[in-house]
């Protein structure tokens, strides 16, 4: 599989809120000095400062598609123009998509799941999104495509970190974490963040989905970007080492939330299989993002998934290792998920 | 629908040994034939020519990805992601048809008998005819394909949800036929009575004109992305499946409750077809690489090029129909005369 995904093209969509600075990360990634071309399809043209034949503008066209699956839409627009620029495969090492700021991500990664060109030819690679700490908060009670973005993201770039306080950070990021406690999160200023951070990412492959584990722990290492290289304000870049970490807000969105099932017993394969497609079926509108990785029944490997409301991808990843805790974990993102329904489900497939 | 039983593959006539072969060294989009001339269209900058015994020959028509092309056999009119509509004709020169303002992707082009052509960018199609008259119609959604009917200078538009069929010439408003969905490729049967569209879902659908009933030709495992009307427009040959699939269109009402013909099967997902230009045969491309020649009263095949190769890309006849082109996504191509 690792052969066959390397040639494919990786694409990196880019969302974020209106002004969040999503066109200051493009131009970082275009102009930073590290060798790759990249072909870029924006929504507004003229923001851009680079100079680049392989900047398409696009007008995001979402269609659904005639297969009774009506949260099965596709940006019509993406097929046509990946499809135009594998005329020019070898001219560039990867995609970057910027969407605007009200676009909701959820065509675009269906759009790598249902359109047969676009899945021999590209992979999608990550959702990226950028945020501004000053008014996501903000936006994430009066702006629904705010909130989809966030939940939707394998990688959230929050930005302006500057821009506000220690406590106005911590709450903004506790606002975050209540909608997807999974993302890679960095905080940064002017979009200030590794490039190996936001690209080649490996979010929807298969065979990377390694753990699924909430990123609080792992936060910490966002220190070491290179903000600090032109940084005016170094102490507040100090004092937010502390702090963290500890006395983590925790909050509950009212809408969105991630739920998080665990095992520790093997799964039925006859039962798990038949109970997550129902699921996906009935209530893939509300599932946004879905993993898992599975220890089944009488089966020496792992099995991993992935899902995008309704649609579903499904492995055999590797071999259980040696001394490896065989456990099940299952993650769901989406909005007013049933609950108690959903672990019920869980609960039943387990083999007793 | 015929039955139609496949011919053993170990003794299946066989005329590669006629064919002759060509290496182009570039990727391979569309085959057209310049009055005797092959003309393989590159996925980006050049059109490759081959005439007579030579070498094939580069020709420079676009600075970037070739996006669409389209040919009456006087001259190759393509589109390309530089924002031009160039044009090259059997003397091997380019003139530069038109160049978008905005210098958008040119995704649509085609041609009329007359020799007006039309081009599309982003939503808006535009003819231009006689005295380089430029008009331009806006449709809903971004332009999927573009169809000049047989007669009178009328133009079909596909689009998101149907087809836009407009008379650049006339004042009235564009006619709309409904359906939902993408539509991509569109073309007119030869007899001007039927529309038919490939869409993006695995599917193709058809209006009869007289009366804009609906043809639904579903079942495709894959999306259509070549069509060809066999000879006198009596059927319909589309890749998609694997085997060709054949839509009647002799009768008034087309496809209408028939079954399609399925010829030419094999293991292999059927990429590209092109019918004869007067004699009921048809080529058939494959994505294994395999070209065969198949007739269509009894489905006998004639093998042209051998598997295992790339996906075949294009194919052509030249309008006598005595020179067969074909050419891989990878650049491999032959010519076989018959």
């Amino acid at each position: 599989m690792s052969e066959l995904t390397s040639s494919k093209i990786p694409v990196t969509v880019l969302t974020g809120y209106l002004g969040a600075g999503k066109t200051t990360l493009l131009n970082r990634i275009l102009s930073e000095n590290h060798g790759k071309k990249y072909a870029v399809i924006v929504n507004e043209f003229g923001e851009i400062g680079i100079d680049n034949d392989l900047i398409i503008g696009a007008d995001e066209e979402v269609f659904e598609m005639n297969n009774g699956c009506v949260c099965c839409t596709v940006r019509g627009d993406l097929v046509r123009i990946l499809d135009g620029l594998m005329k020019r495969k070898g001219k560039f090492d990867a995609i970057i998509v910027e969407t605007t700021g009200l676009a909701d991500p959820a065509p675009v990664a269906q759009t790598f799941f249902v359109d047969e060109d676009v899945q021999k030819n590209a992979r999608l690679d990550a959702v990226v999104t950028v945020a501004d700490a000053k008014w996501l908060s903000d936006r994430l009670k009066d702006a629904p495509e705010a909130k989809n973005q966030i939940a939707f993201a394998d990688v959230i770039v929050l930005n302006k970190t500057d821009l506000v306080s220690k406590p106005e950070l911590a709450e903004v990021e506790a606002r975050i974490r209540g909608i997807n406690p999974y993302a890679k999160l960095h905080r940064t200023e002017r979009c200030k963040v590794a490039l190996s951070d936001v690209l080649e990412r490996g979010a929807f492959d298969l065979d990377r989905i390694l753990e699924i584990e909430p990123d609080f722990l792992e936060a910490e290492d966002d220190h070491d970007h290179d903000h600090h290289q032109h940084d005016h304000d170094h102490h507040h870049h100090h004092d937010h080492g502390h702090g963290h970490g500890h006395g983590l807000k925790h909050y509950h969105d009212e809408d969105m939330q991630s739920l998080s099932l665990r095992s520790d017993k093997p799964l039925d394969p006859s039962k798990f299989m038949p109970w997550l497609q129902n699921l996906v079926a009935s209530e893939g509108q509300k599932i946004l993002r879905s993993k898992g990785i599975l220890a089944f029944s009488d089966d020496e490997d792992r099995y991993v998934f992935q899902g995008v409301h309704m649609m579903l991808e499904g492995d055999h990843q590797r071999k259980w290792k040696d001394g490896e805790k065989r456990e099940s974990r299952v993650v769901f993102i989406g909005r007013e998920l049933p609950e108690a329904m959903i672990r019920e489900g869980f609960e039943s497939c387990i083999v007793t | 629908m015929k039955e139609f039983e496949p011919g053993e593959s170990a003794s299946i006539v066989s005329v590669t040994d006629k064919v002759r072969e060509l290496g182009l060294g570039a990727p391979v989009s569309a085959v057209h034939f310049l009055g005797e001339n092959a003309a393989f269209v590159g996925s980006e900058e050049n059109i490759l020519v081959v005439s007579g015994e030579g070498e094939p020959a580069a020709i420079s028509v676009h600075g970037g990805g070739i996006l669409c092309a389209t040919c009456d056999g006087k001259r190759i009119v393509t589109g390309g992601d530089d924002g031009k509509v160039a044009s090259l004709d059997a003397k091997g020169e380019v003139t530069v048809l038109a160049t978008d303002a905005k210098r958008r992707w040119i995704d649509n082009v085609a041609l009329h008998p007359d020799g007006a052509f039309a081009w599309s960018a982003g939503k808006t199609a535009f003819v231009r005819s006689g005295k380089d008259l430029e008009k331009s119609l806006d449709v809903p959604s971004t332009v999927g394909g573009l169809a000049f009917a047989p007669k009178g200078l009328r133009l079909a538009v596909a689009h998101y949800n149907g087809v836009t069929l407009w008379f650049p010439n006339m004042a009235a408003t564009a006619e709309f036929l409904p359906w939902a969905g993408s539509h991509l490729a569109v073309t007119f049967s030869p007899d001007n009575k039927f529309l038919v569209t490939a869409m993006h879902e695995a599917a193709l659908h058809g209006w009869r004109l007289a009366d804009n009933r609906h043809m639904r030709m579903t079942g495709y495992p894959g999306r259509v992305r070549s069509i060809s009307w066999s000879a006198g427009g009596k059927a319909l040959a589309t890749s998609g499946a694997d085997a060709v699939i054949m839509w009647p269109f002799a009768s008034k009402d087309g496809p209408m409750g028939k079954e399609p013909a399925m010829l030419a099967p094999l293991k292999a997902r059927v990429t590209s077809v092109a019918c004869h230009p007067d004699q009921a045969i048809l080529a058939s491309g494959y994505e294994d690489g395999t070209v065969l020649m198949v007739r269509l009263s009894d489905g006998a095949e004639i093998l042209v090029h051998r598997n295992g190769g790339a996906a075949i890309a294009g194919l052509a006849w030249n309008a006598r129909g005595s020179l067969l082109a074909f050419a891989a996504e990878d650049g491999e191509a032959g010519l076989l005369p018959l």
